[in-house]
């Protein structure tokens, strides 16, 4: 059997206003216009991948919020209501989607072998978190790939980040194993922001772009420094920078997200492709990707 | 009075799903039950119902579909199994908080969507103490940005418009003690409380509230947060939000109707009754303010003091 390969890595955001303001079919409320830049950078994503083929995406989402160990959707279909907890009026989405029950599996195995605690999610009942459908839906939109799902495991709240590194370290590796010996080609998407200070109120018209932007400085300063690194290929150092980004911008990556992302890809120096850069509802979003095969826009 | 009693129950799943799993689960249940007859028993016209296992950004948010039905299945504890729902909830009143809210200063919105994601906890708590829908409820969230003042201010909403409508309710919050779960499975049979430090804050929390405490609870929840609960919100609110509502004040019965470990977390059923006389005040020194007038900017200058954050002295402006 052919090794497997990670084709490429993404930082794919998930606040639902995005989904919200492409006025796709499956979403219930509609929208005028917003979020263009990062709607825009979506779309070179998505013209960027058109260049590969993968069997598989894997996507670790904030908002599979689990505090014993790290959980992996293991039912083959969902097909379901997603109402966003926060934004219920911005996100109602209709969702039918498949999972690579085979390479979830793989992946848990993997990993409980390296020592991490894991749990395949089997309960057909079972609702896919928005964070995961936002990212795959403007990732693939056709949802023609099977996916397979992650949880957050909260070790930053439970322990600490560095904790959470160590863990999510170890969860990149076994991802990366996993998927190699699997012999499948595969696209990772961590859905997160990068700062994550949100506004605590919403404008009458949530796409009233007049009064969208960063929550303070201090967290656009952060979330430039961080693609900055990623830009020149600095993975390791963004690496290390992780915990103290999760202390001074609230940071999303405190989900672990971002670091099992760079383990999974090996820290790649390639220095990576910035696809879009905007603020929701205070919050920092960034669309990066790595590609690890020989196309692409990298 | 608004509101003629209070509970706090726990929201854990274990209860409702699987009570035979362990001992301590089935008492909890039983628990519940209890509290489940004397709700029955009262004539409470609503339950009122503050989860801190429902989060929130855009301020509180209050449930108000009148008949919210779906089926619920945990994130972490799935593999217990699936959690069919109808419940009855007095959207009326709902929207009259959401107003009063509002004209307080507060950031709040009402939720009537089909399939919205109502809590575990919530979930929990209705299926067990109000099975037949006898006494409609209004959830609420809790706000993770919020702190003692808004969650102060967002009860007393609450008590306006309930004594507006001339309603009695029961008063409610979802939450264990201590929160820290085993960070591995664990047989259920061999459950126990996290860690030492656990059970000591949990008993000192069961001696205060069977002591009817609740103020006391409530001015000392910073110090249990530091102590006894795992970081996932700015601080622990639900008794600031329970002892507002319930009148700021100590003169209550507490009956601690059960107390166990569910997945290494300290799960208390808590009943507080009103009581002709008080548990020593000791430990009130927070204010009570009426309205927000929502956060200060600490570090850019303050329009009203002439202050910055490079001020040597409070009073100096920059």
């Amino acid at each position: 059997m052919t090794q497997g390969k990670i084709v490429a890595g993404v930082i794919a955001p998930h606040p639902p206003h995005i989904v919200y303001a492409e006025n796709p079919a499956q979403n219930e409320p509609t929208a005028e216009c917003g979020w263009e830049t990062l709607r825009w950078g979506y779309e070179r994503l998505r013209n960027s991948l058109e260049s590969t083929d993968f069997d598989s995406i894997v996507i670790f989402s904030p908002h599979w919020q689990t505090y014993v160990g790290t959980h992996f959707l293991g039912v083959e279909r969902f097909q379901s209501l997603s109402v966003d907890p926060i934004f219920p009026n911005l996100f109602r989405y209709h969702y039918d989607l498949h999972v690579d029950v085979e390479l979830s599996e793989q992946i848990c195995n993997t990993a409980a072998d390296q020592g991490l605690v894991t749990k395949m999610m089997r309960n057909p009942d079972f609702r896919v978190d928005y964070g995961t459908i936002v990212a795959g839906h403007m990732t693939r939109p056709a949802w023609d790939k099977p996916i397979v799902g992650i949880s957050s495991h909260r070790l930053t709240n439970y322990f600490s980040a560095d904790v959470m590194q160590r863990h999510m370290h170890t969860l990149g590796k076994a991802t990366k194993e996993a998927i190699e010996k699997s012999g499948k080609r595969v696209l990772l998407l961590a859905s997160h922001s990068l700062s994550h200070r949100h506004f605590t109120t919403e404008t009458e018209l949530p796409e009233d772009m007049s009064k969208e932007h960063i929550s303070n400085h201090s967290q656009y300063l952060w979330d430039m420094k961080v693609i900055e690194l990623m830009r020149q290929g600095k993975t390791k150092e963004l690496f290390h920078l992780i915990p103290d980004f999760v202390e001074h911008a609230v940071a999303e990556t405190d989900s672990g997200a971002l670091t099992w992302l760079l383990a999974a890809m090996d820290f790649p120096s390639k220095p990576a492709t910035l696809h879009g850069y905007g603020t929701v509802i205070g919050t920092g979003n960034a669309i990066v990707e790595w590609r690890l095969d020989e196309g692409g826009a990298s | 009075m608004s509101t003629i009693q209070g509970y706090i129950l726990p929201g854990l799943p274990q209860p409702l799903l699987t009570p035979e799993a362990n001992p301590g689960y089935g008492r909890l249940r039983e628990a519940f039950c209890t509290v489940r007859d004397e709700i029955a028993a009262s004539k409470a016209d609503v339950l009122m119902i503050y989860s801190t296992m429902w989060p929130s950004v855009i301020g509180h948010q209050i449930l108000s579909r009148p008949n919210p039905q779906w089926t619920h299945v945990d994130e972490l504890f799935h593999d217990l199994g699936s959690i069919p729902y109808s419940f009855q909830i007095d959207s009326e009143l709902a929207h009259l908080y959401h107003q009063k809210s509002k004209e307080r200063g507060l950031m709040t919105r009402t939720i009537d969507y089909h399939g919205f994601p109502i809590d575990t906890g919530s979930v929990v708590a209705l299926k067990l103490i109000n099975p037949d829908n006898r006494i409609p409820a209004v959830v609420l969230s809790s706000n993770v940005y919020a702190d003692r003042a808004e969650t102060v201010v967002f009860a007393k909403a609450a008590k306006e418009a309930l004594e507006e409508q001339g309603k009695k309710a029961i008063a409610i919050t979802i939450s264990t003690l201590s929160n820290r779960l085993h960070q591995e499975w664990i047989d259920p049979k061999d459950d126990r409380i996290h860690s030492q430090k656990d059970e000591e804050w949990n008993q000192k929390l069961l001696e205060f509230l069977r002591a009817g405490r609740l103020e006391d609870v409530a001015q000392l929840s910073r110090q249990i947060h530091k102590e006894a609960r795992v970081h996932k919100v700015n601080n622990f609110k639900s008794m600031w939000w329970l002892a507002s509502l319930m009148g700021e004040h100590n003169r209550y019965a507490g009956t601690v109707h059960a107390y166990e470990p569910v997945s290494g977390t300290g799960c208390a059923v808590i009943g507080l009754q009103p009581a002709n006389s008080a548990a020593r005040d000791l430990e009130f020194d927070e204010s009570s303010p009426e309205v927000f007038a929502g956060d200060r900017n600490v570090l850019a200058p303050s329009v009203s003091h002439g202050m910055s954050s490079q001020s040597p002295e409070p009073g100096e402006g920059s």
